[in-house]
This record gives structure tokens, C-alpha cells and sequence, in this order.
């Protein structure tokens, strides 16, 4: 069955101790080229009919109203599965947000 | 005798401290239960503090769309005294009754710790009978609990003095503006992090300078709602 992929990300405004706490163990184990880590969510909703982009319009807005909490999080991609390729054909941005 | 509701979510935890504290501020604490669309006709409601639905998805989000989350919602915006304690005001910002988020302790650690803090606003439902200036000692305790907004609601906030509590000592949990709790516009909804349930009895509070456990600062928040509900 298809499955459409949300993806959401902390605001890059804000502290993600999360990721900080990931980035101090890299340091320890000597991996020494990541200057930070940033940790979100990739949520996959599996659908009984094919994705059409009146689907794809659903999911977005669910993304907006509950999977993510704008205050504080950003939607940085609604995809279907698969199409990772052709990410710029599905992907939504967030209104000023760039990633 | 006022009756004030208590909600029990699936992962709440004090619950009944909370119906406790009701009872000792002189009201009838009343069960509530997250499935049922039914206030049973009380006059004021706690959201309580634990780990609603594990904190599955954020804290507070899918507690914040239960059923009884929609009559709360609706009664809140009538008037009716609202408080949400800890996870009671993750779940507050969720429903969007109160605005900001809370996201991680900026120090990445759950936090336990007598806290103090300063009454900021004492003409809401929930601290009508404290003054402001006053400086109170409450539990805190989460995880979760560092509040953030942006610049233009933490300027709304502040200008329109609705920031109701602010850290003392120590910011425990890299709140901006060492906000520890904050009310709506008309002052019935108050979300808080730290427990004032769990600072209303002695023998059972946090320390203070007279006594070991002799804090009671927590009782005062449910008999200001008391107070607020004999007003009308």
C-alpha cells in the first residue's frame, strides 16, 4: 500500500538539545567534522488508495495541525514514498523556511 | 460548595493530588475522564501533570484532541476557570487556549527541585489571592518544560502583564524570560510548570525557612479559584 512521508524539523531558531546531546557524543568519539546535529521526525502514513494530490492536500494540512506544532516545529517535507527522487515535484516548504 | 473538575488523561499522574488540593482549598473535586464528553457540570478544571499518551508525538498534543478536550476548549473560551499544571499546560498550548510552546530543558536533563518563584499578575481566576511581588516555593519536576514563543508573543505577553509566575534563583529549564506560568487575555486560563498540588498540606510541602515540608504556597492557587467561583 502507499505510504506518504511527513517530515518535520525543530525551528532553526530554536535549542534542540536533542541533537546537542548527539553532537557532545560525536566530539567524544572522535568524529571530529560535525560542527552540530539537528534531530526531527519522519512520520510515514500508509493510505488504502492511490496518492493523488487532492491526498497530498490532506496530508499537508494534517502535518500542519497536528503532526507538527508550528510554534515551535516547521513541515519541511509531504512526500510519497518512493519519490524522494523527485522530492521538488511533492515536497511543501513552510512559508519562509528554506532546508 | 464550588465543584472543580479534575481530568484524568491515560498517562496522567497527579490527578489525585490534585483532587486533593481541591478539597483542601474548601471545593468538591470532581473526576473527569479524557473519553467522555461530559464536564458534569462543574464550575472550574484542572488539567493535571504526568505523561498524557507518553508524550507520544509532543507533550500534550494528542491529549489536547481527546474528546473532553472540546468541551473543556469551549467552556474555557465562556470563562470558566481553567488550570493546567506541568503536562496540563503542554496540553493548554496544544489546544491553543494559551499561547507559546514547551519544548526540551535547554541542559537536556529532567529536573527535580523546590522552586521558587514570583507572582506576577494576581487578578486571574488563580491567583486572585496571592499579591504581586509575592515570592512562593513550588515543586517542579519535567523534562519538557522550557517555554518558548516568538518575540512578538513573548512582547504581548509581557506588555499586556500576562506572564503570571517567573523563576527566582535558578531558570530551571531555559524558559525565555524565566517565564515559569502565563494566563490568557481574560485571565481564566493559567498553565504553569511547576506543581502547586504538590504544596498545599504541611508535612508534605517543600521546605521553607520555618519548617522541613511546611509549604503550603500550592493551596493558595485552588482558593483563589474558590474565591474567583463565589465571586460570580
Amino acid at each position: 500500500m502507499p505510504v506518504v512521508v511527513v517530515e518535520v524539523m525543530p525551528k532553526p531558531e530554536l535549542l534542540d538539545p536533542a541533537g546537542k546531546a548527539v553532537a557532545g557524543a560525536l566530539a567524544r568519539l572522535g568524529h571530529s567534522a560535525f560542527s552540530g546535529v539537528r534531530i526531527g521526525k519522519r512520520i510515514e502514513l500508509t493510505v488504502d488508495r492511490p496518492v493523488d494530490e487532492a491526498l497530498l492536500e490532506e496530508v499537508r494540512a494534517i502535518a500542519e495541525d497536528l503532526l507538527a506544532n508550528t510554534v515551535i516545529e516547521d513541515v519541511v517535507a509531504v512526500y510519497p514514498s518512493g519519490a524522494e527522487d523527485e522530492l521538488d515535484e511533492f515536497s511543501i516548504v513552510a512559508a519562509g523556511e528554506t532546508h | 460548595m464550588a465543584r472543580i473538575g479534575v481530568v484524568t488523561f491515560p498517562g496522567s499522574l497527579d490527578d489525585r493530588d490534585a483532587m486533593r488540593a481541591v478539597r483542601l482549598a474548601g471545593a468538591e473535586p470532581v473526576a473527569l475522564w479524557h473519553a467522555e464528553r461530559d464536564l458534569k457540570g462543574v464550575d472550574a478544571v484542572v488539567l493535571p501533570g504526568g505523561f498524557s499518551y507518553g508524550d507520544y508525538l509532543r507533550c500534550g498534543a494528542i491529549a489536547a484532541r481527546s474528546p473532553i478536550m472540546g468541551d473543556v476548549i469551549e467552556a474555557a473560551n465562556k470563562g470558566m476557570p481553567v488550570l493546567g499544571i506541568c503536562n496540563g499546560f503542554q496540553i493548554l498550548v496544544e489546544a491553543h487556549l494559551l499561547p507559546g510552546g514547551l519544548i526540551r530543558n535547554d541542559h537536556g536533563s529532567f529536573v527535580c527541585r523546590d522552586q521558587r518563584m514570583r507572582v506576577e499578575h494576581a487578578s486571574t481566576a488563580w491567583t486572585n489571592r496571592f499579591t504581586v511581588g509575592d515570592e512562593i516555593t513550588i515543586p517542579l519536576k519535567n523534562g519538557e518544560g522550557g517555554f518558548i514563543a516568538s518575540a512578538e508573543t513573548i512582547r504581548e505577553l509581557e506588555g499586556e502583564g500576562r506572564v503570571v509566575f517567573r523563576y527566582l534563583d535558578v531558570n530551571p529549564n531555559g524558559s525565555m524570560n524565566d517565564i515559569a506560568g502565563i494566563a490568557n487575555e481574560r485571565g481564566n486560563v493559567v498553565g504553569l510548570m511547576p506543581h502547586p498540588e504538590h504544596a498545599v498540606e504541611p508535612g508534605f510541602g517543600p521546605d521553607t525557612p520555618a519548617a522541613m515540608r511546611s509549604g503550603t504556597d500550592g493551596l493558595v492557587l485552588f482558593q483563589s479559584a474558590v474565591a474567583a467561583l463565589l465571586a460570580v
